[in-house]
């Protein structure tokens, strides 16, 4: 049978759920990372048993955390004692360094500013790691300001991409309220040169080279919250997620709206439809359906919770616009949680597992792809990131 | 020997107990300590000071013989006390949050 590792970031420190593939009954690890806020923790597709974690404080900064035992001892790439001398020292893991290089792309050092200036780009974190689908030593990095990293070496030291920031438009990129993070990666696995990312508050990008060049692909996309709603760039883009049999068909979580496109980007169009209100961060992919989507509708940007008191999850077998309420087994009365834009994931089983997490510390699963759900963790501290693994 | 004291967090990220050491050649500096320390403890590099700038950290502060030593120029000689091993160096997570 098969086993489930679900990966739990949250703002106190880092959590593992086991299960076996019944999905009933779960063990909740002791905190790992105590006291850190960990933004996501991701395993690799090429080998389950290493996961990547961004640890990071603002005390402290940046720690780039690293498992090759499924998450039973840890290391920080480059961190180890140095080398005896004549001996090349490792990299640095939590070295993010951005590229200005004449070289490399146009050198770019400042973005838009909250009050319209512009303002240096500065790092600050890594808001998600994602790794490469074939080669475990492979790993991206979105962060704040945003911009894309890329190791090859396992973490030890990582370089920017830079095309996505020197492209053009980089100077016209202003931060939301949460900052200007880079928080969705999704690799397309027919295409390897085809990367999809997105930035709050810029949109989303593309690239079909494997990162030297990048494209905004927004048109379809309305903001009225912004001066020109339909700008190439400056849409607070909230999630984005594809399924791999169909990787020119992405849907898209935007700050209000939910949206898809069929033809990569290139043309967008709303599938809100009966959706009680379409402001959320979270959208994720039945593992085995394409055209089964989910979403967590959230009052609005100024309430960031549920409406009503009542969690839903909504659930659309047709691609969107056509949505119901999943309801069975989550809270229907006084839950005010949000839930955050990584903060959902699916497994592969049949039936899919649908797994999520709240900013009041419950982490939920369903078993039957989104038709009843049970809390798996309730009092873990507010969960930024759930990733999930299917191990044999 | 330089004794260091670090914040709960970068001793567990260091893996160490209470107070560390180290060994300052040269001038005692807040510099040359904090040299020595990430040499010895890489994984602390870049969670005092910036990776680049080598700036201090904003939330951090430097305490020396009961004073503030952070805005200090970081290559001030360190008072005798600390280069003796006498005091140790302390290095002080701000109380800001919440």
């Amino acid at each position: 049978m098969s086993k489930m590792r679900v990966l739990v970031g949250t703002h106190k420190g880092a959590f593992i759920l086991s299960s076996d593939g019944k999905r009933k009954n779960w063990e909740v690890s002791e905190p790992l990372f105590a006291g850190w806020e960990i933004y996501h923790m991701k395993g690799s597709p090429a080998d389950p048993n290493r996961i990547y974690a961004s640890q990071t404080s603002g005390w402290f900064g940046q720690i780039i955390q690293r498992s090759s035992d499924g998450g039973k001892t840890w290391e920080t790439p480059g961190g180890e004692k140095m080398p005896a001398p004549g001996e090349f020292p490792s990299g640095a893991s939590n070295k993010f360094v951005y590229d200005t290089s004449e070289e490399t792309g146009k050198p770019l050092t400042t973005h838009q500013w909250y009050d319209g200036t512009q303002h240096p780009w500065e790092f600050k974190r890594v808001w998600h790691l994602e790794p490469s689908l074939t080669d475990p030593d492979t790993v991206y990095a979105g962060v704040e300001d945003a911009a894309l990293f890329k190791s090859t070496d396992g973490a030890h030291s990582w370089q920017e991409l830079a095309g996505l920031r020197g492209h053009g438009t980089g100077p016209k990129w202003s931060p939301g309220a949460g900052g200007m993070g880079l928080h969705s990666i999704l690799l397309d696995a027919k295409n390897p040169q085809r990367m999809y990312v997105a930035i709050s508050a810029a949109g989303a990008f593309r690239t079909d080279d494997g990162g030297k060049t990048w494209k905004p692909i927004n048109r379809g996309l309305k903001s009225n919250y912004i001066p020109n709603p339909e700008a190439e760039v400056g849409h607070c883009v909230h999630h984005i997620a594809l399924h791999q049999s169909r990787p020119d068909t992405v849907f898209m979580q935007k700050h209000w709206d939910v949206m898809r496109t069929d033809n990569a980007g290139d043309q967008w169009r709303e599938v809100s439809g009966n959706l009680p209100t379409d402001f959320g961060f979270v959208i994720d992919v039945h593992a085995h359906e394409p055209e089964t989507i989910y979403v967590v509708p959230i009052k609005s940007d100024g309430h960031h919770f549920p409406i009503d008191g009542k969690l839903h999850v909504y659930r659309s077998r047709t691609g969107g616009n056509e949505w119901e309420a999943l309801t069975k087994g989550l809270p229907q009365r006084d839950c005010y949680v949000n839930v955050l834009r990584d903060a959902m994931a699916v497994d592969s089983l049949d039936p899919c597992g649908i797994y999520f997490g709240t900013t009041g510390g419950q982490v939920y699963c369903s078993s039957d792809a989104g038709d009843t759900w049970q809390p798996i963790a309730e009092n873990l501290p507010a969960v930024f990131s759930v990733e999930v693994q299917t191990l044999p | 020997m330089i004794r260091v004291v670090l914040p709960a967090h970068l001793r567990t990220l260091a893996k160490v107990d209470g107070e560390v050491q180290v060994d300052v050649t040269g001038p005692v500096t807040t510099r040359s300590v904090l040299d020595a320390l990430e040499a010895n403890y890489p994984v602390l590099r870049g969670t005092i000071r910036d990776h680049v700038t080598l700036q201090r950290r904003a939330f951090l502060r430097y305490f020396v013989c009961s004073e503030d030593w952070s805005l200090e120029s970081p290559d001030a000689p360190l008072p005798d006390a600390i280069a003796s091993g006498a005091e140790p160096f302390y290095v002080i997570g701000a109380i800001a949050g919440g």
